[in-house]
């Protein structure tokens, strides 16, 4: 199973989201073997189709399908939480899921 | 100590908005914010419940977006407009094309607070409060500004780290 996490380093929230990835892999037993990318221009972000920072891919699907194809840019990406309200990280579910 | 900085901004209600403008309020709330940034959405409700809690005691709060709206179009005028109607903002919300008020105020984050007093000097600088998620906020800065000042206190804490996206300056 390949897990990235593409990030970009002016937006805050990769770190929490990578702990959180972490914490979700591990509990699945899983080794931490989160390929980390950083994407550092609007030209990368277009090459990569990154729809902002933190985006995490599970063999290559995105762990929150319905922004995945939200314009590449280097920004800060929404997460839409089930309460309707919206989260600069996924949600354990979203990454659960994904890795079921 | 910062005084704040002069303004004439167009607002999403269609006017032009000066800092002379706001010269009845007690105290001036001016916040650094755009539409894009998932930190301003999730802050947005609480900058709307402080301006209708606080505005019978003075306070105003408003908004500006100085971010780059060509390569964030999202952070557009029209696109302010229509988040200010959708979310029934109760604050004003300017626009700041030429980004002047984000480099006067030396912001750096959105959403990024800065209280000033009746003689529009500095009295609180960053974070709303302390935790995006509504239900984790343990200390409430702002208010907690808002209320010391108001009853001629210093504020408990004068600065936090602002949390959020950074401010989108035009290459």
């Amino acid at each position: 199973m390949k897990v990235e996490l593409l990030f970009w380093e002016e937006c805050p929230s990769y770190p929490e989201a990578l702990e959180l990835l972490r914490d979700v892999l591990a509990a699945r037993g899983l080794v931490d073997g989160v390929e980390l990318r950083e994407v550092r221009t609007q030209e990368e972000a277009e090459a990569l189709a990154f729809p902002g920072s933190p985006t995490i891919r599970v063999d290559g699907r995105d762990v929150d399908a319905a922004g995945a194809g939200s314009r590449p840019a280097l920004s800060c990406r929404i997460y839409h939480l089930p309460d309707g309200r919206v989260s600069p990280v996924p949600t354990r579910e979203q990454l659960e899921e994904a890795l079921a | 100590m910062t005084a704040a900085p002069d303004f004439e901004l167009e607002g999403v209600d269609g006017r032009t908005h000066s800092l002379a403008d706001y010269a009845d309020a007690d105290l001036l709330v001016l916040v650094q914010s755009c539409n894009h940034c998932p930190y301003v959405q999730a802050w947005e409700d609480r900058m709307s419940a402080i301006q209708r809690e606080y505005a019978d005691r003075g306070v105003r709060f408003v908004a500006v977006n100085s971010n780059d709206a060509e390569a964030y179009p999202e952070d557009s005028f029209d696109e302010m407009r229509s988040r200010a109607t959708r979310r029934d903002f109760a604050f004003d919300y300017l626009y700041d094309p030429s980004q002047g008020i984000a480099r006067a105020l030396a912001a750096e984050r959105t959403p990024e607070v800065f209280l000033f007093d009746r003689d529009r000097m500095l009295r609180y600088h960053g974070a709303i409060d302390d935790s995006r998620d509504e239900a984790g906020v343990t200390t409430h800065y702002l208010r907690d500004a808002l209320d010391a000042v108001l009853a001629g206190r210093e504020p408990p804490v004068a600065e936090t780290p602002p949390v959020g996206c950074t401010v989108k300056w035009r290459r």
